[in-house]
């Protein structure tokens, strides 16, 4: 499955990163059934990591009750403009994306 | 673990759910047990979600504190069918403030739990659901 790169959008100020990302992502339940009442296997994405300058600074597990196409927000110090962020995901059929940004 | 998948002694779903505590449980009691324990009430939690939500496939959800040491961060929905959604390992300078965008099947209560300096503490919000996000 190929997908859109992620959006990732990361600002400072007053020493405080706001990162917000929005993933591509079906993020199918596996609870859905198709037309034929056949059910559609789960895809959904499991893990995330996000580094800042190669840094593990967030990690997240998630279940199927996150929403399709996944809008996450978090925030950390300690990075300056110009630095770093890179976010990847990898789902529960073994795809993976990384994707990256700069501190504006 | 694959090659114990590969020869049929454990399923592919629960190598999936090796190292991922919680995740299988279906009810709220069984996740917050496999997450550490019955977190303590604290009012220095603040979970952000609408009180009305249209559509519960796409609820959006905020979780932020003010507690010290703040390492984990687990979003649950009680009514869910399997209630732990989301954990969250944060790393020092990693602020207790998140939010990300949820499916309810139905109105339920939806509960931040973080660890704070090694203590469970939570808090809780509750969000009607109009239309539920699980699909049919």
């Amino acid at each position: 499955m190929s997908t859109r790169p992620m959006r990732i959008r990361a600002t400072e100020e007053a020493g405080l990163t706001t990162v917000r990302v929005l993933m591509e992502h079906p993020m199918e339940t596996g609870v859905r059934r198709n037309a034929d009442g056949a059910p559609i296997p789960s895809h959904y994405i499991t893990l995330v990591e996000a580094t800042h300058n190669g840094r593990a600074v967030l990690s997240a597990q998630w279940g199927t009750a996150v929403a399709q196409n996944p809008l996450l927000t978090f925030r950390f110090r300690g990075a300056a403009k110009g630095d770093r962020v890179a976010v990847r995901w990898t789902d529960n059929r073994g795809g993976t994306r990384t994707d990256e940004a700069v501190i504006a | 673990m694959a090659s114990l998948v590969a020869l049929g002694i454990v399923t592919a779903q629960q190598a999936h759910a090796a190292g991922r505590p919680g995740f299988e449980a279906r009810t709220l009691q069984d996740a917050l047990r496999a997450v550490g324990g019955v977190p303590a009430p604290s009012n220095q939690i603040r979970v952000t979600s609408p009180d009305i939500a249209e559509n519960g496939a796409l609820v959006p959800v905020g979780v932020s504190s003010i507690l010290p040491g703040v390492t984990e961060l687990f979003i649950l929905v009680e009514h869910n069918p399997f209630p732990l959604l989301a954990a969250f390992t944060l790393a020092p300078g990693t602020e207790p403030d998140v939010q990300i965008r949820i499916r309810m099947g139905q109105s339920s209560n939806i509960v931040a739990v973080v660890r704070s300096n090694g203590q469970l503490f939570s808090a809780t919000k509750s969000t009607r659901v109009t239309l539920g996000g699980c699909g049919a």
